[in-house]
């Protein structure tokens, strides 16, 4: 998926750090990121600790980092868009006017990252950059124990009892489209985008799915 | 036995009544050593209440409630998951210092994030649901 922007700018100190949500494990990433054919990291990460450490809620998102380890842009939506909820879900196919628009979107910016590598352009201010970090709440802490609980009863053989931490996640910490349909994805491949997820996304009304970048 | 299960690791440890283990089993699964003070760690002590003590032991599940962090156990109870308290994790963010890990690649070699430090590092998630 970034292998065309990291061909690009490997040469200046730059690397793509690409971290797979994945609770059914690397054997179930390898296709695409054999796909991929990407030289940057390609990481693996069943128990989704990442989205803990960095207070993630949905994929892609991502965090800019600068060379001494600091957080340049705190985690945002990386390259998508919320067109895809206007797609006619029979052909699921989205308008000409629609393809036009995402794609422009993501253009715009995988150019924020060339234009953060080359001149420094779009990083923040410190007190920005940190008035932009999500919050942890204490129902947000409880919703990551839970999902690393489910994770590790699942797949020691407990689905129910997995499942049921995994629900309980997901009702602390609604947001989270990530706990969600991971625990759907685990319950059966396909159900994390099938007419529950749909629903789901329908009950957000004016909210985003995928909330634009503030570039 | 009993697991733990803590933001970055998997423990094996003999407790019982819930999380009431030996002070060298609590500190192999949380980090944190028992003193006189306290539970410490590096140079931060956590008082304990009396009730979370008794001779040679220490109620491990008590000591995360203290420190704000969430305590999670499988019906059957023999599974525990301690989860970072939500104080440490908005500390930590609002640092703006990027918070290491270590997750391995798709072959199982770690990489681990400071490793990269000197370079602009674009961090993104993806999934193939």
């Amino acid at each position: 998926m970034w292998q065309q922007l990291y061909g690009e700018l490997k040469d200046k100190n730059f690397m793509v750090v690409a971290v797979a949500e994945e609770s059914r494990g690397a054997d179930h990433a390898r296709p695409w990121i054999e796909q991929a054919k990407s030289d940057y990291w390609q990481l693996i990460d069943t128990e989704h600790r990442l989205e803990d450490l960095y207070n993630l809620v949905n994929v892609p998102q991502a965090v800019w980092i600068d060379e001494n380890g600091a957080i340049v842009r705190p985690p945002e939506t990386a390259g998508s868009t919320d067109h895809f909820r206007r797609m006619d879900l029979k052909t699921r196919t989205m308008s000409p006017e629609d393809q036009a628009a995402r794609l422009a979107a993501r253009q715009a910016y995988l150019d924020a990252v060339r234009a953060w590598v080359n001149t420094g352009k779009h990083v923040l201010p410190v007190d920005k950059a940190r008035a932009g970090m999500p919050k942890v709440t204490p129902e947000i802490a409880e919703a990551r124990a839970r999902f690393r609980l489910g994770v590790w009863l699942r797949a020691h053989g407990r689905a129910a009892a997995g499942d049921r931490q995994m629900a309980e996640a997901s009702r602390l910490h609604p947001d989270a489209w990530s706990l969600w349909r991971q625990a759907a994805d685990l319950d059966e491949v396909g159900k994390a985008s099938g007419p529950e997820f749909w629903r789901r996304v329908q009950t957000l009304g004016e909210k985003p799915y995928y909330p634009a970048p503030k570039l | 036995m009993t697991t733990i299960l803590t933001p970055t690791a998997e423990h094996t440890v003999a407790a019982r009544d819930g999380l009431w283990m030996s002070p060298a089993d609590a500190e192999r699964a949380t980090g944190w050593t028992l003193k006189p003070e306290g539970m410490c760690r590096a140079e931060l002590c956590v008082p304990l209440p009396a009730s979370a003590l008794k001779p040679n032991e220490v109620d491990v599940a008590a000591f995360w409630q203290k420190l704000g962090g969430p305590v999670i156990a499988s019906d059957q109870r023999d599974v525990w998951a301690l989860g970072a308290p939500a104080d440490e994790r908005n500390a930590a963010l609002e640092g703006l210092q990027a918070p290491d890990f270590t997750l391995p690649d798709v072959d199982g070699k770690p990489r681990k994030l400071s490793e990269l430090r000197g370079k602009k590092v674009f961090l993104a998630t993806w999934a193939s649901w």
